[in-house]
């Protein structure tokens, strides 16, 4: 049947780009070395290997995210990064980081987690008022509203001597992934696929709440529910690679394109797109400057606008 | 039955409905009709628990709203907003299915699709079932929250406004849908209409509301004359039977 | 026929002169002073060309939201600034003299922002929320493009020019101050003449057509002389995101005119004594380094949430 493809078609690339991702890097890896050079065994399982699931895992559940937040919001331009989740779970993290150095990175990262919850409630306390005949008020509240609580972590972090956290935090990169330094990321994973075995709901929240609860669904729980996860996996992301913007805007709003917004059917091939993209913005950034590296985040910031805007711009056709 | 009793509702300062009380019978249509801004679309929406009751009661059969499992009152009354914005891109046949939901949440089973076939074959929706709800028209989109609340299958069926968007021919053809839900299966109908044209034709039943408080109900034969009508408008009503039918005019 | 108001904050802004000067000085009085003079000079320089572009852009996009700022206009000043090093290389950046980085910058910066601008004014001025989240976009696009490239440049090379590159409140520099007030007052000259037709731009583009008034091609002239005060004020201080914003939402707030020749005084006036102010407070009184423009990115953000739940941007 027709509507098999773009799953065939994700896992294929998905699959591609984990096989690049894996034997490209500064140190040498072939296939031919590899299963009798323990350097190199050694070299694939420390590095290599978290390396490429840490994007996928991060792409994907960013992804998931991303169109959780757009169908609770009912708004095709929010992600964590356009509603000052991002910016409340650093808020968060710089608090923790000041007052309680010593903390588990566990417990860190439920401080973040929290405070993302409390930006996410502010954002959707700020956009009640907003009429709902101008759908990219809320975008733009949003990104501004951001704008004032990364203002505030920088003023904080500045004042703490803490920029260069703040720094690292901002700008998404897998450098860093080891194995050890990324399991974190298994938990956005799960919370995906939870996400997935809620689907309907999120479709029928994507209603609205009066066609939801028309339909009995427990809008409440159901908000609760998305609002929890987008929060954890915004946090989780942060804690352990940085914040990736644009993932969770402009993969969404393509396989919706493509597919619509029934999500029992969309969500693999959003997760699946996601990942390919995080991957692909890390392979280029590993080759774009070698041997240096420029981060995932930088290259999909580059990327992700100019697909976004064209998105924008491109004329509507009848 | 749905029962009402003694509903007030304000938002702010402004009172939109006053100690409103009345029966909505069984097995019929009943229209609701009234004034721009006299409470019709707030009392459907406290009918169907869609705004939680400030004062006052309603119960549905034997469910009283507010205390009502959601999925019990979505299995006993289906609901058609008025304004149906839809920021998803969904086809027309899975919102459709969605209607099925409060019964089978999420596994559908072969009774769910004969239901929803037969709901695309009733309002005329075959055509568009695989069309994204955005690549619709507004009257097709109508009908296809129309086809999801019949797909739903329930005793009470609340309609605001369905008519809104709506050509001659699918209007008279929802009308005439409604009568044969309420005579042949036996369903009972709420519907806000515009149109008194419509409501003279095919409600059994009629609630007339002004200012936010009951101007009079009963059986559309009896309430439904001029004197009523020119009242709760304020303009000059008359009615006009010709052999089979009755028409409401007012244009002049 | 001066303005109450805008004596007053000449006024206000002549005072927190003064406090900004004389705040503290006791030791090597006329070296501090100085300092103080040529920073002071440069704070004034950056209001005046901050308030007067925002007004500018507010009038051709015909809202009150919009600011060049918003619109990614500053991100485009340091990308532009950051792809000259890039071509060019660290070392030959280096070697050229200020004014003539400083010309090459603002030129190419005119003409993108006019390619940009200009196509996207055309196109959507009707969809004022399109323009506004296209813009911020724009904004992302030319910070992210900018660090890409940043990463492409050598690291070593970057070094050398990372501390000319990236101004802050603390350093002006004397001969980017030079440069940017021999290119200021031209501009404030053409612009203040321009006044009373921007009168009737302000209309909007077809009733300014009929009114006679050759819309597009002073559109294209004042995109320039916006891209140019950008220029000067991303040039001397870095990007400072919500100060038109703060400035033009108080000067129509305290002004209540249409009238350009009041107007744009006005908003310059007020974004000097902003900057002026709140750099005496900051650096003098508070002790804090360089994070004025911080408070300002959060002051000017709140005031726009404000504003927007009073209801008052439609």
């Amino acid at each position: 049947m027709l509507r098999t493809r773009p799953y065939l078609l994700t896992g294929l690339a998905l699959l591609i780009l984990s096989g690049v991702s894996i034997f490209i890097g500064v140190g040498q890896l072939s296939l031919g070395t590899v299963w009798h050079d323990p350097a190199a065994l050694q070299l694939l399982w420390i590095s290599r290997i978290p390396r490429t699931l840490a994007a996928l895992l991060v792409g994907s559940s960013i992804a998931v995210a991303g169109v959780i937040m757009q169908l609770l919001v009912r708004n095709r331009f929010v992600e964590p990064g356009t509603t000052g989740t991002s910016e409340a779970a650093m808020l968060g993290l710089l608090a923790v980081t000041i007052l309680a150095p010593g903390w588990p990175i566990m417990a860190k990262m439920i401080v973040a987690a929290c405070a993302s919850l409390i930006g996410i409630a502010g954002f959707f306390a700020l956009i009640r008022k907003l009429p709902p005949d101008q759908p990219l008020m809320i975008p733009l509240v949003g990104l501004i509203y951001g704008g004032i609580l990364g203002a505030a972590a920088t003023f904080i972090a500045f004042q703490a001597d803490l920029i260069q956290y703040l720094g690292v935090w901002m700008s998404g990169e897998f450098s860093g992934v080891l194995a050890g330094r990324y399991e974190l990321l298994w938990l956005a994973g799960g919370l995906a696929v939870l996400a997935y075995l809620a689907a309907d709901q999120f479709t029928v929240a994507g209603l609205g709440q009066k066609a939801s609860l028309s339909l009995g669904l427990r809008y409440g729980q159901v908000l609760t529910l998305g609002v929890v996860t987008v929060a954890l996996v915004s946090s989780l992301v942060i804690v352990t690679v940085g914040i990736l913007p644009f993932i969770g805007l402009v993969v969404p709003n393509i396989v919706s394109r493509l597919m619509g917004d029934n999500l029992r059917q969309t969500l693999p091939v959003v997760a699946g797109m996601g990942a390919g993209f995080v991957l692909l913005s890390d392979i280029i950034g590993r080759v774009a400057r070698y041997p240096y590296e420029i981060p995932a985040g930088t290259v999909f910031g580059v990327l992700g606008a100019v697909v976004f805007l064209w998105l924008l711009l491109r004329k509507p056709h009848a | 039955m749905i029962d009402i009793s003694g509903v007030s509702y304000a938002i702010g300062k402004a009172q939109i409905l006053k100690d409103v009380s009345l029966h909505i019978p069984c097995g019929q249509i009943t229209a609701l009709i009234g004034p721009n801004g006299a409470g019709k679309s707030t009392l459907l929406n406290l009918m169907s628990g869609q705004e939680p009751l400030q004062t006052g009661t309603v119960s549905v059969d034997a469910l009283h709203i507010g205390q009502t499992r959601p999925r019990d009152l979505a299995l006993k009354m289906a609901v058609v907003a008025q304004h149906v914005g839809v920021a998803s891109r969904l086809r027309v046949r899975d919102l459709i299915s969605f209607g099925r939901w409060p019964h089978n949440q999420g596994r559908p089973t072969a009774a769910d699709h004969t239901m929803i076939a037969q709901a695309l074959d009733r309002f005329d929706l075959n055509a568009l079932a695989d069309r994204f709800l955005d690549e619709v028209s507004g009257g097709q989109r109508q009908r296809a929250f129309v086809a999801m609340a019949y797909a739903q299958d329930t005793d009470w069926l609340l309609l605001d406004e369905p008519l809104n968007n709506l050509d001659l021919r699918h209007a008279s053809r929802l009308m005439a849908e409604l009568h044969r839900l309420a005579r042949e299966q036996d369903k009972s109908i709420v519907i806000v209409l515009h149109d008194l044209n419509y409501a003279v034709a095919w409600a059994d039943h009629v609630v007339a509301m002004k200012n936010g408080a009951l101007a009079f109900e009963g059986a559309t034969q009896k309430v439904t004359n001029a004197e009523n009508l020119s009242a709760l408008y304020d303009t000059d009503v008359r009615l006009v039977q010709t052999e089979d039918e009755v028409f409401v005019a007012h244009h002049r | 026929m001066p303005d109450r108001w805008f004596l007053i904050l000449l006024g206000a802004l002549v005072a927190a002169s003064a406090l900004f000067l004389t705040w503290g000085l006791s030791t090597r009085i006329w070296f501090i002073l100085e300092l103080r003079l040529v920073k002071l000079a440069g704070l004034i320089t950056v209001g005046i060309a901050v308030g007067i572009a925002t007004m500018l852009f507010q009038t051709l996009s015909g809202n009150r939201i919009l600011t060049p700022a918003i619109m990614g206009f500053d991100a485009l000043f340091l990308l532009v600034q950051t792809s000259l090093v890039f071509f060019i290389g660290g070392f030959g950046f280096v070697q050229l003299p200020g004014p003539v980085v400083f010309g090459i910058n603002t030129a190419v910066m005119m003409v993108a922002a006019v390619t940009l601008f200009g196509a996207l004014l055309h196109n959507n001025r009707r969809d004022i929320q399109l323009m506004i989240l296209v813009g911020v976009i724009f904004g992302l696009l030319f910070r992210s493009l900018t660090s890409f490239m940043q990463r492409l440049i050598d690291p070593s090379e970057f070094a050398i020019v990372q501390g000319t590159m990236f101004a802050q409140f603390g350093g002006i520099n004397r001969v980017e101050l030079l440069t940017s007030v021999c290119l200021l007052l031209p501009l404030l000259v053409w612009i203040w003449r321009q006044c009373p037709v921007l009168d009737t731009m302000a209309l909007g583009r077809d009733p300014a057509r009929s009114l006679g008034v050759p819309y597009d091609g002073l559109q294209f002239r004042l995109l320039c002389a916006i891209a140019a005060l950008v220029s000067i004020a991303t040039a001397l201080v870095g990007p400072i995101t919500f100060l038109g914003l703060l400035v033009s939402s108080l000067t129509y707030s305290l002004m209540r005119s249409h009238r350009h020749a009041l107007l744009l005084p006005t908003s310059a006036a007020m974004a000097a004594l902003i900057l002026v102010f709140g750099q005496t407070v900051f650096e003098q009184v508070l002790d804090l380094q360089s994070t004025l423009s911080i408070v300002i990115e959060f002051a000017g953000g709140l005031l726009f949430l404000f504003l927007l739940a009073r209801g008052k941007l439609q």
